[in-house]
């Protein structure tokens, strides 16, 4: 056994916590951290400080690191790599043991990752990138509650993007009023509608006279249309205990899927409410409020394909994913990686598209990501060809902004989603022929033509903010 | 409000009741249905064929038509399967599966032939 002996003082990191010889092994937690340093602080200093303040080093030498074997827990920064097209950072690779963390804690892994280490003074931003999760961790964790393939057949619903609807005004409808919008686009043809982020329990509409009027607009969409239906009731709650509140109750009166908002929730509430859907057979579904002010700053914060993977251990059947062609943010390549990292069970590194670690997600089942914002039927067939079948794409006032109503509206993108699907099985290209496809389909649907009427001028063209790292320059 | 469509639908009218995907599309052509039996093939799904009265047809279970048909490529042999299926219950929704498998989930699922609602 090497002994070491006790100097008190400040020692540089890299003594440390710099190793480029260390090989990973199959069970650390590896990160990729985008660096942009203090001019003048060398880079593999940088690197190792960012592996100690986020696993077990402190600022200066203390007499207890003697009591432990810290060669066995520290965090070790392995390699060191350019950023193509930015000289301002570096990545840095991190390894973890996987003793570091509680098992089956997002929140423990996060709080250590994403901890201090992003206040550190010797940096000018932080911004962790990817990390990978080991096997051996992921066993650890619940995952979503029942995933893609239990949904399918809980739905009875097979071989064609599922379609929802955001109901709107976002607030100050009371819940007779939003159940007669729920009722409407549900009867012309969706299988899901949705409530907003923020609606929670305010003055205007209780959560729980909301939940009475919106299952009962269910029934009768379910009766009428001879198909399955569900809504998102919203169960995201000041309290975890008022959150289980609304969750019991939801399933008192068989409403098949809740809703929680992730990260303004709280992982560690989202988590216990995961376990509990799979307890109780209720789906999740999943909004993440908040993501953009941590991941949109390409120097700093977390990049949301890290929030992605947070979601799918911590539990959600169900994550907003962007749209690529909608009003919101989201660079193409990036988000097919994150879409691939939420559904598939073995992800291969893919720097083209932002993915720096292979990911095995063993046999936990996968989450449906979800399209919302600013999209209508004539971005139906770019939808159906980018995210396939396994995925929810949600119409928000590209239903309820029909001129002749919500199921009118329904029906439009039932008629759009199901034509593009038939093109699609038929080996046509979707996004080439599109308005083919569309056109021919409005012949047979007066409510589709409508649509193609109303929104064929609208579009969003702005660049986004946040690319993917490589050479623009 | 003259230019406003009304949306036709009721609890009255059992033409109203849907059956999931192509539902809310004309019924498919010869043509059509073959390119879609080519699809759930170069798929490597297993076909499957099943039926049931319209007015049950919200439930998980149909009545199976034989068994999987486990392998079959043939897409006439899958056509002949369906039409013998329709010929036995005329007035039955038909619909055919592709089973993957790998997913343990159907691929597709898609009524062929439409039942007689009254």
């Amino acid at each position: 056994m090497a002994v070491k002996s006790y100097n008190a003082g400040v020692k540089e990191y890299r003594e440390t916590y710099w190793m480029p010889e260390y090989t990973p092994t199959d069970t650390d937690i590896l990160a990729c951290f985008k660096v942009t340093p203090q001019p003048g602080v060398p880079r593999e200093e940088v690197a190792a400080a960012v592996a100690a303040e986020s696993s077990t080093g402190t600022w200066t030498t203390v007499w207890t690191d003697l009591l432990t074997d810290l060669d066995h827990y520290k965090g070790r920064a392995y390699a060191i790599e350019d950023v193509p097209g930015d000289d301002t950072c570096f990545y840095a690779f991190v390894a973890y043991p996987i003793d570091l963390f509680e098992e089956g804690s997002v929140v423990n892994v996060m709080t250590s990752l994403v901890g201090n280490v992003f206040g550190f003074k010797a940096l000018r931003a932080l911004r962790l990138e990817d990390i990978r999760f080991p096997i051996a961790y992921v066993m650890t964790c619940n995952g979503p509650p029942q995933g893609i393939q239990v949904e399918r057949d809980l739905l009875n619903k097979y071989g064609r993007p599922l379609l929802g609807c955001t109901i709107k005004p976002k607030l100050g409808l009371s819940a007779k009023n939003y159940g007669r919008a729920c009722y409407e686009g549900l009867r012309g043809g969706l299988d899901f509608t949705k409530d907003d982020e923020n609606v929670n329990s305010q003055p205007f509409m209780r959560w729980r006279h909301r939940f009475d009027f919106v299952m009962e607009a269910i029934h009768k969409a379910e009766v009428e249309t001879g198909e399955r239906k569900g809504h998102y009731l919203n169960v995201t709650a000041p309290t975890s205990d008022e959150m289980m509140k609304r969750a019991e109750y939801a399933k008192e009166i068989g409403a098949p899927i809740i809703m929680h908002d992730y990260i303004t929730g709280g992982w560690s509430a989202n988590t216990q409410l995961a376990q509990w859907c799979q307890d109780n057979g209720m789906l999740l579904h999943i909004h993440r409020a908040m993501h953009a002010v941590l991941d949109r700053n390409p120097h700093h914060g977390i990049h949301f394909r890290v929030l992605t993977k947070i979601l799918r251990l911590s539990g959600g059947d169900h994550l907003h994913s962007g749209t690529v062609v909608g009003k919101l943010e989201g660079d193409r390549d990036a988000t097919l990686g994150w879409i691939d990292i939420m559904r598939d069970s073995y992800i291969k590194e893919d720097r083209s598209r932002g993915i720096f670690f292979d990911q095995d997600w063993g046999s936990m089942p996968g989450v449906m990501p979800v399209a919302s914002g600013g999209i209508h039927v004539w971005h139906m067939p770019a939808l159906v060809n980018i995210f396939g079948d396994d995925s929810v794409l949600q119409f928000g006032g590209g239903t309820l902004g029909h001129p002749w109503g919500n199921a009118a509206g329904a029906a439009a993108n039932r008629v759009a989603v199901e034509a593009c699907v038939e093109a699609r099985n038929q080996g046509r290209e979707l996004e080439k022929e599109g308005k083919d496809i569309l056109t021919t389909a409005a012949e047979h649907s007066p409510e589709l033509k409508m649509a193609m009427e109303t929104w064929k001028e609208i579009k969003f063209e702005f660049d986004t903010v946040d690319k993917l790292d490589v050479s623009h320059k | 409000m003259s230019t406003v469509q009304d949306y036709k639908s009721s609890l009255g009218d059992n033409t109203s009741r849907k059956f999931e995907t192509f539902s809310y599309l004309p019924a498919m052509d010869a043509a059509q249905t073959r390119q879609q039996i080519e699809f759930i093939v170069s798929k490597g799904w297993n076909p499957s064929i099943e039926h049931t009265e319209p007015q049950n047809a919200s439930g998980s279970y149909w009545y199976m038509w034989k068994l999987p048909m486990f392998g079959e490529t043939d897409v006439d042999a899958i056509l002949a399967e369906l039409e013998a299926c329709h010929k036995a219950h005329p007035e039955n929704h038909v619909r055919l599966l592709g089973l993957d498998n790998y997913a343990q989930c159907a691929g597709a699922s898609m009524v062929i032939y439409r039942g007689n609602v009254v």
